[in-house]
């Protein structure tokens, strides 16, 4: 299981740090060398609206990442071309996503971006989907919450177990 | 847009009246975790409308006699008591249908102004119309002409001559003149009034969800005449009720289904005599003259194989599963089209169809007219019949249709729901029925078909029989059993996915567990009706009572001519 923990480079466990410092960090403070060759620039987080209270391991994490490294957060959502408990169509879901993601980079002091998508059938599409939406906005590391695997995993894999099996981007699972 | 490819939506889609309402969608929902499982259903109708279906099957196996009798006398009665009501509304359907087509509210857009078709025609098409007609042209395409054509039971449309009387073909003037009018009456019943049933349901769902905003289900059409009260008992009662008819539509079909695969594997590839009662495929005795020792375990094993595809598609998803096989449907169904089209009697089947065209606009005035008719065995026993069915699945078929649709203005949608696949079912009749035909003309009493349909009523082995007669028949016969199979699950498949929509309360991304539950409780409610009563009675006694809810969806569908016209009305025009 993978621990909850922040990453600053002054190693203190505060991911609300001041704007300031953490744009300082961005320009150059931290290099690929200190962090071991391995640099992330556009960070990938996929969020269920509906479902946000259960995100917050995952969303910190990406958020702390994201200023450790200066890197871009884009926050990707998955919608329905039919109404649903979000919004009604897909540009009503469009701008509720980029009022989150706004308010993302507000709070974490982050540079943040939404990405809607929608999906045919959710249901079943959510991993292809994800995993399109990868390539398509560049991403290097993928940031998202999950389960912890039970005896269901065994016949249908998790999300984040399948999105770290097929995609060429880094990915990170947060344990709820 | 690709089909597959999930774009993203960085625009608006333009202009669209969105409902004002307070209603959530999912606020009604129980969302747990059910063992490892999470759920996340619609309170009441996912239960109501499950143990419904538990308890009606309950009844059909303990009572089969009792159940039978009541559910086939209910049935008539409807059929016999409301013909007129039937007829009318659907001459309705078609008129209001055709009209929007040239009305200015055939350029809005469903989904909004600027909304893009989320499917390319040729998937759109397949879906729609593997899930409309599937199974019945195959089970009708050679019946329901043949029997015009040469039945002796008085069921000739509008009373006319038959093309063969006591196994003697009639002079050729009578045999053209019963041709035509037997391609006519089944055109009549596969060709523009079935798909205007499927078109209304269809854009009173797609505006309602596309464009007000409001769930995909049935409840949102009555939004205009009910207002907020259709989130409450009202709407339950609606979507409970179209969830239990697509439900036992579904199975009943499938179990009656199995019933004609079998026939065809049993014909085909089977062994031994039917006269001595060892006919059997692969050691499961089936079709035998006493067909009391035979195997329903062939059935079952047939019901769960369509079912095990069925859900393998659910769960690979509406584009990765439902929309490849209905492609896949597509391709199948061409194919036997033209062997049929090619080594069957091509001009004939040219003429039939032409005739049958012209048949089609001569009679369709009288054929649709309920007052005055004489011909009641046509009228109840088919027209009738075809209308309930037709709208007792509307609910299944019209939501399916909605949800691929997206995109599309009202107008190219009711040309490519209404007169498209009327054309092509057109074409299916007459490639099918008019080589049947033929081979009655030719053939008399000698031919399989006449064996089949008029000597010995065996509807099942109809299509079989047609195809026996032409060359290459045990391949055609192949491709024929693995279509009917194919059209069951395209029907399975997009059946499970209606009905978890609506029991979700009209979201599209409920947990895969609860697809997966509706479709294979619809396997297990046709198996369990197979080996629980006696042969089909279970399936048609409740087949039966799903044709009944026709009465009740007719006037269902009615409220959504109102309220499509009462939606279009704000909505934008297009260009």
């Amino acid at each position: 299981m993978v621990r909850r923990h922040r990453i600053t480079p002054q190693g203190q466990n505060d991911a609300r740090a001041p704007p300031k410092r953490i744009r300082g960090i961005r320009k150059g403070r931290v290099t690929s060398r200190e962090t071991g060759g391995i640099m992330f620039k556009h960070i990938m987080v996929p969020v269920d609206l509906a479902h946000t209270e259960s995100l917050g391991h995952a969303l910190d994490t990406a958020a702390d990442l994201a200023a450790h490294w200066g890197a871009k957060v884009t926050y990707v959502g998955v919608g329905t071309a039919t109404p649903g408990k979000l919004a009604h169509n897909p540009a009503e879901f469009s701008e509720k996503l980029k009022a989150f993601a706004k308010a993302q980079a507000v709070a974490h002091a982050i540079d943040a971006e939404a990405h809607a998508t929608i999906a045919h059938d959710p249901t079943t599409d959510v991993d292809d989907v994800l995993l399109h939406t990868i390539d398509e906005i560049g991403a290097d590391l993928v940031v998202m919450q999950s389960h912890i695997p039970g005896l269901v995993d065994y016949i249908w894999p998790s999300n984040g177990g399948k999105i770290a099996g097929h995609s060429r981007a880094s990915v990170l699972v947060v344990r709820g | 847009m690709s089909d597959t490819d999930n774009q993203g939506i960085p625009e608006p889609e333009g202009h669209a009246d969105i409902i004002e309402t307070d209603y959530e969608i999912g606020q009604d929902n129980y969302e747990t975790m059910f063992g490892p499982f999470r759920i996340d259903i619609h309170n009441p109708v996912f239960a109501i409308s499950g143990i419904a279906v538990i308890l009606f099957v309950a009844i059909a196996l303990i009572w089969p006699e009792g159940a039978r009798d009541a559910f086939l006398s209910m049935r008539d009665f409807v059929k016999s008591q409301f013909d007129w009501f039937f007829l009318m509304s659907a001459n309705i359907f078609v008129i209001f249908s055709l009209l929007l087509i040239v009305s200015p509210w055939g350029s809005v857009r469903l989904g909004g102004s600027e909304a893009t078709p989320d499917y390319s025609y040729l998937a759109w098409f397949s879906m729609l119309f593997a899930a409309g007609m599937g199974i019945g042209l195959m089970f009708f395409g050679v019946l329901e002409p043949v029997y015009y054509f040469g039945t002796p039971w008085g069921d000739q449309p509008l009373g006319g001559d038959l093309g063969i009387v006591d196994g003697v073909v009639a002079s050729e003037a009578a045999v053209a003149e019963a041709r035509q009018r037997a391609m006519a009456a089944t055109i009549f019943h596969w060709g523009l009034h079935p798909w205007a049933i499927y078109a209304i349901v269809a854009l009173a769902l797609a505006l309602f969800s596309y464009n007000k905003g409001l769930p995909l289900t049935i409840r949102s059409a009555f939004y205009p005449l009910l207002g907020e009260r259709v989130w409450g008992a009202w709407g339950n009662a609606i979507d409970t009720i179209a969830a239990f008819a697509t439900l036992f539509g579904l199975a009943t079909s499938l179990g009656i289904g199995a019933t004609q695969v079998a026939s065809g594997l049993t014909e085909v590839f089977g062994s031994g005599d039917s006269a001595e009662g060892t006919r059997n495929f692969l050691g499961f005795l089936w079709g035998n003259v006493d067909s009391s020792g035979d195997s329903s375990m062939l059935l079952v094993l047939i019901i769960t194989f369509i079912t095990a595809i069925a859900l393998i598609s659910v769960l690979r998803g509406l584009d990765g599963g439902v929309k490849v096989l209905s492609e896949i449907n597509m391709g199948f169904a061409a194919l036997l089209l033209l062997f049929v089209f090619l080594v069957g009697p091509s001009l004939d089947i040219i003429g039939d169809f032409f005739a049958g065209l012209m048949g089609y606009a001569r009679d369709i005035v009288p054929l649709s007219n309920p007052v005055g008719r004489e011909d009641t065995g046509f009228l109840h026993g088919w027209t009738t019949f075809y209308w309930a069915w037709w709208i007792s699945w509307s609910p299944f078929v019209g939501m399916f249709i909605a949800r691929v649709s997206r995109g599309r203005t009202v107008r190219e949608f009711i040309i490519a729901v209404l007169l498209v696949p009327s054309l092509v079912c057109v074409f299916w009749m007459a490639t099918f029925g008019g080589t049947a035909i033929s081979q009655v003309v030719e053939g008399a009493t000698e031919s399989g078909v006449f064996q089949t349909v008029i000597a010995s009523y065996s509807p099942e082995l109809s299509l079989f029989a047609m195809l026996g007669e032409l060359p290459l028949a045990s391949i055609s016969s192949m491709l024929a059993v693995v279509l009917v199979v194919v059209f069951f699950v395209t029907s399975s498949d997009s059946g499970s996915l209606v009905i978890d929509t609506i029991t979700a309360g009209g979201k599209v991304d409920a947990p895969v567990i609860q697809r997966v539950f509706w479709c294979v409780f619809e396997g297990a409610v046709a198996a369990v009706l197979l080996l629980g009563a006696a042969g089909t009675a279970g399936l048609d006694s409740l087949q039966a009572m799903v044709i009944s809810t026709g009465l009740f969806f007719t006037v269902v569908l009615l409220v959504m001519c109102f309220a499509i016209l009462k939606g279009l009305i704000s909505e934008k025009r297009g260009n």
